[in-house]
């Protein structure tokens, strides 16, 4: 435990934010006033809003303290599986910040914004070439909002069809987003199971597949890190009755440049800017999720679509056939730059290597590690693979038990609890950014959780030790809510 | 490659590791006709050196130092202290995950958990979500929301909400089988709420304020009448900054409140990323879509905070959760906690002071110009102003000397041909006002 | 999580296919959810409830409940009227896991047709099934 990664270490505590300041402290330089005060009706004003009166040494000191209480990927490893947690590069901040993109209102003439239409217009074709594709809309502002666009330019065609169907086919090894986008569009998630290799097979999409299903929404590699060896009869079988092929592409960090999901028999699919083209996860968003068609689907994108005319960009709203809006503007242009960034500093043959790499570390962790945890799928995996806490149940020590006691080593635990085909989960994805070594001290760890579950379970029971707080009560804060101070 | 840390010998001992020869056989279980056998077909990499060329040459085709838009419609420019740039730099806000491990989480948990409180208080309600995509996307949430809460079929937008806000509930709509209906509008530039009771099955009704043409809609009238349908009254907003002066939704009846924060402290950048807000009463806390943090305390007693209530969330409920949203706007959050934190109360108050004063000071002059005012019903920062015929030359010379004018509404309100709405911040001086006076007028 | 052995299952009530039970008390019939669901479930922190007067099927969905990770649906026994809700269960959803057969009670129900109670299972037919899904 002396060569842990994990330690202590002085942090400092800190109140919240209306528990500090003084009655007219303010961190804000206010511009000059240059006009007289003009009269507004007492019944239109308030009183202010009851927002606290801090210095600016105030603001900075409570966030700078704050920030220290989080781990980030630029502190250390994030195995967390299906997120493709890798490095997000600096001169991708430098770029989304230059003001002349940060500063453009979105409704000025576009004349005056030729620089950021070019962008969007080369990243959609950027995407589109990576996954095989025919078009692309950068408007929809998360992952999420990618399936709800892609459903919604599925029910678009079923429409134009003049045939609605009710039904969408779902995996079971499927994200929680993907039925709750296919409930939000209307549809009914017809559930079909993975085979005991932890992939579909064509005999069991083909026994759900009908007339009245609009398609299918398949996650390609799966959430068990396994590549859908049967895409081509699965998608064979869905566009024989009539249906759609939509992949979540979540997981595409594993085959850039090894396949491309267009010639492999999907129509339609969503790409996290936030996960494989590197652009920071912010505690939560924003990411971005631009979706990628075959040209079938292409009248029914989003408006505005970005056009050239006569060498110029411009914003095209004439398309009658379109779902219509996602989001009020264009899509997270501020994520955008950064993915740009990206993929014009690794270039076509850099991409294809983060796949590879990617591959290889998710492989290598998961040879390392197979006789320390339970590995329900012995198959050679993409870039994440699914062990469970089986080995650990006779020591009564579980995954939320060994991932806790992680932090106390400095790395923040892989994905648990999901897929929720395989009990007791736990799903690493180390990503092509992390060393062999950084990867041996991960697998060392781990060992040496395995070993303290053997040895001393009640350590595991009562894990984080090191962090700024113990294990917390959610049941607590489930039962009585406090949502605000 | 610097972001890629493998040497040939790691490469080696790895693939040793993993009983394979080569990098290509660890994608044996492709099938070989799903296999791609040409390069992609994408530009050469390009040196960090070349990338920041290329970029600013890029950003070289935008607006640059001495660009004045009066342009609001949804998007404001607002100054953003460096201080709350410097803070958002901070890698550890940055680089981190959604705190599903709450233990190594806590900046965000209470950063986050701080957002929700300044959120509620502002907009005068008792609970605020962690942030959604957009205003416009707030919206179309706020009214299924109300729709699942009802179990009535049918919400009522008014025309005045942002046209942009409409047409993104009109498509979330469009699969369901609910209604949504528009209210037209009254000369005086405000809702016309007569029709309200012809309209039944009504789950809610929305009204935006300041509305769409910069009008502050009397709220306090409209959840009365609203109300009276059995119906939610959803109050939205593009312009956050408004409640550091106007009396907020939450204290004229509002059920549930939406918008866009983007105002507080997130640059314009072309329209992408912003910050929907909703926020609703605790009588509704478990129908609301999004995350929520909330506080606790830990096996030693010690305060700390997790995200809960994630039974709602599609993680858990799937196809039956309030939404399905997973990642939000979290950073944006973020940055509106800071600006709201360093702004303080007395600072939001001045700084909304000064916009709206400010956009008063515009249009005193465009009047005393000679150009109609066509709404005289008080406005925020923004207002709606009647250029003459063929304004469009002096509109194409004020482009080339990188000012604009103002946001034509023809395209949205075809009845309002000539109108043009004009946005006022802290960022307009009384010189570069008094300019585009002169300019317009000449 | 406890083993079947340590279940508590009384014998004054009958079970359904999905754990809720029902107790016949003069003329009407109080259901709850029984010990193994509520022990598998967990620290419950939030039980939703119908409103007194609505009226359902044998086997429609009448409540949910929740633990911090979870949420089970529940359908109601035996068809007929919702006549009572318990209250308590707003503030004290953790009564299900302390007394699921008392204090923790869902809801009151005036029955359509007693003759449904019949085939609910006995305790004794709920510990068999319980015994052959292990």
């Amino acid at each position: 435990m002396n060569d842990s990664l994990g330690t202590t270490g002085l942090i400092l505590n800190e109140p919240l934010l209306w528990e500090k300041g003084k009655a007219g402290r303010c961190g804000f330089s206010l511009p000059k006033r240059d006009v007289d005060p003009s009269p507004l009706s007492r019944e239109l004003v308030g009183d202010g809003p009851d927002f606290p009166d801090l210095s600016e040494v105030d603001v900075v000191r409570h966030y700078t303290r704050l920030s220290q209480w989080n781990f980030g990927v630029d502190t250390g490893m994030y195995p967390l599986g299906s997120c493709t947690m890798k490095y997000n590069p600096k001169t991708n901040e430098r770029q989304a910040s230059i003001p002349g993109f940060s500063g453009a209102h979105p409704l000025i003439p576009e004349s005056l914004c030729q620089g950021v239409l070019q962008v969007m217009a080369e990243l959609e074709v950027h995407l589109a070439e990576i996954t095989g594709m025919d078009a692309a809309t950068l408007q929809p502002a998360a992952g999420a909002h990618g399936e709800l666009t892609g459903m919604l330019l599925i029910h678009a065609w079923h429409q134009k069809k003049g045939a609605q169907r009710t039904r969408i086919i779902v995996p079971d090894t499927a994200h929680g987003t993907n039925p709750a986008s296919v409930a939000l569009c209307g549809y009914r998630p017809v559930p079909v199971a993975s085979d005991d290799q932890g992939i579909l097979s064509a005999e069991a999409v083909a026994g759900v597949m009908d007339e009245d299903t609009a398609g299918i929404m398949i996650t390609n590699p799966n959430t068990l890190g396994l590549f859908e060896e049967n895409i081509l009869e699965i998608a064979r079988i869905v566009h024989a009755k009539g249906g759609l092929v939509y992949c979540d592409g979540a997981n595409m960090n594993a085959v850039m440049g090894m396949v491309k999901m267009g010639k492999i028999g999907v129509d339609v699919m969503h790409l996290n800017l936030h996960k494989t083209f590197s652009t920071p996860h912010g505690g939560g968003g924003p990411g971005s999720g631009p979706v990628c068609v075959k040209k079938e689907l292409e009248p029914f994108l989003p408006v505005p679509r970005i056009v050239k005319q006569e060498g110029r960009y411009a914003l095209d709203h004439d398309r009658p056939d379109s779902i219509g809006r996602l989001q009020a503007f264009y899509g997270n242009v501020g994520v955008m730059l950064k993915a740009y960034s990206y993929i014009r500093t690794m270039g076509p043959e850099g991409l294809k290597k983060v796949s590879q790499l990617a591959v290889l570390n998710a492989n290598y962790i998961k040879e390392r590690l197979k006789d320390t945890l339970h590995l329900p799928y012995d198959r050679p995996c993409m870039h994440e693979c699914v062990f469970s806490d089986k080995f650990q149940a006779p020591h009564h020590v579980t995954t939320l038990d060994m991932a806790k006691r992680l932090m106390d080593y400095g790395f923040h635990p892989p994905t648990v609890y999901f897929p929720l085909v395989v009990a007791g989960a736990i799903m690493m994805e180390p990503t092509e950014t992390e060393s062999k070594e950084d990867l041996d001290s991960y697998i060392a760890a781990l060992k040496a959780i395995a070993e303290e579950a053997r040895t001393d379970p009640d350590l595991l029971h009562h894990a984080p030790r090191k962090c700024k707080v113990r294990r917390l009560d959610e049941t607590a804060a489930a039962r009585k809510p406090c949502l605000a101070g | 490659m610097r972001y890629l840390p493998h040497t040939q010998e790691d490469i080696q001992s790895m693939l040793q590791a993993v009983g394979v020869d080569h990098l290509d056989h660890l994608f044996s279980t492709i099938p070989r006709d799903c296999r791609l056998k040409e390069a992609l077909d994408l530009p050469a990499p390009m040196t960090e050196w070349e990338l920041n060329d290329h970029m600013d040459a890029l950003a070289g085709q935008m607006p640059g130092p001495g660009h004045q838009a009066f342009v609001g419609a949804g998007r404001y420019e607002h100054f953003i202290p460096e201080s709350v740039s410097y803070l958002l730099g901070r890698s550890e806000f940055v680089t981190s995950y959604t705190p599903y491990q709450p233990e190594m989480s806590q900046g965000t948990l209470q950063a986050i958990y701080e957002y929700q409180t300044l959120a509620a208080r502002l907009l005068g309600m008792e609970v605020a979500t962690a942030s959604h995509y957009d205003g416009a996307t707030a919206l179309a949430e706020s009214l299924l929301m109300a729709v699942r809460i009802t179990g009535r079929k049918r919400v009522a937008l008014s025309s005045l909400i942002h046209p942009l806000y409409r047409q993104t509930v009109q498509t979330y709509f469009a699969p369901t089988g609910y209604d949504a209906v528009e209210l037209p509008y009254l000369p005086d530039g405000s809702t016309d709420l007569s029709s309200l009771s012809q309209l039944d099955d009504l789950a809610g009704v929305a009204v935006q304020s300041p509305n769409f043409f910069g009008v502050i809609e009397d709220l306090q009238r409209a959840g009365e009448e609203i109300h009276k349908t059995g119906a939610l009254f959803i109050s939205c907003f593009t312009e956050a900054l408004a409640y550091g002066l106007l009396k907020g939704p939450g204290a004229q009846g509002a059920d549930i409140v939406c918008g866009e924060g983007q105002s507080l402290g997130i640059p314009l950048s072309y329209g992408g990323p912003g910050l929907g807000m909703i926020a609703a009463g605790k009588a509704h806390m478990r129908k609301l879509p999004g995350r929520l943090v909330g506080k606790t305390t830990d096996l030693e007693g010690r305060l700390g905070f997790v995200l809960t209530l994630a039974t709602r969330e599609q993680h858990i409920r799937r196809e039956k959760a309030t939404s399905n949203i997973c990642t939000n706007n979290s950073l944006c959050a973020l940055a509106a906690v800071m600006y709201m934190a360093s702004l303080g109360k007395t600072g939001m108050r001045e700084l909304a002071l000064l916009n709206h004063d400010k956009a008063e000071y515009m249009k005193s002059r465009l009047k005393q110009a000679g150009f109609a005012i066509p709404f005289e019903r008080p406005t925020f920062n923004e207002f709606v102003v009647e250029f003459p015929k063929g304004f469009e030359e002096t509109r194409k010379r004020l482009l080339e000397k990188n000012i604009v004018p103002g946001f034509a509404l023809k395209d949205f309100y075809p009845e309002l041909y000539d109108h043009y709405l004009v946005c006022v911040t802290e960022t307009k001086s009384r010189e570069a006002m008094d300019a585009l006076v002169r300019e317009v007028a000449a | 999580m406890k083993e079947i052995s340590e279940l508590n299952l009384p014998e004054d009530v009958r079970y359904a296919e999905d754990h809720e039970w029902a107790r016949i008390e003069g003329d009407i019939v109080r259901v709850g959810l029984d010990d193994y669901a509520q022990d598998q479930l967990g620290d419950i922190v939030f039980v939703e409830l119908p409103r007194v007067g609505a009226k359902f099927q044998k086997g429609d969905e009448f409540a949910t409940v929740e633990s911090v990770k979870a949420v089970v649906e529940c359908y109601l026994p035996v068809s007929g009227e919702i006549i009572g809700v318990n209250q308590a269960l707003e503030d004290a959803p953790e009564l299900v896991n302390q007394s699921p057969y008392a204090d923790g009670w869902f809801v009151e129900v005036r029955p359509d047709d007693l003759s449904e109670y019949e085939t609910l299972m006995t305790a004794g037919q709920c510990l068999e099934k319980l015994k052959g899904a292990a």
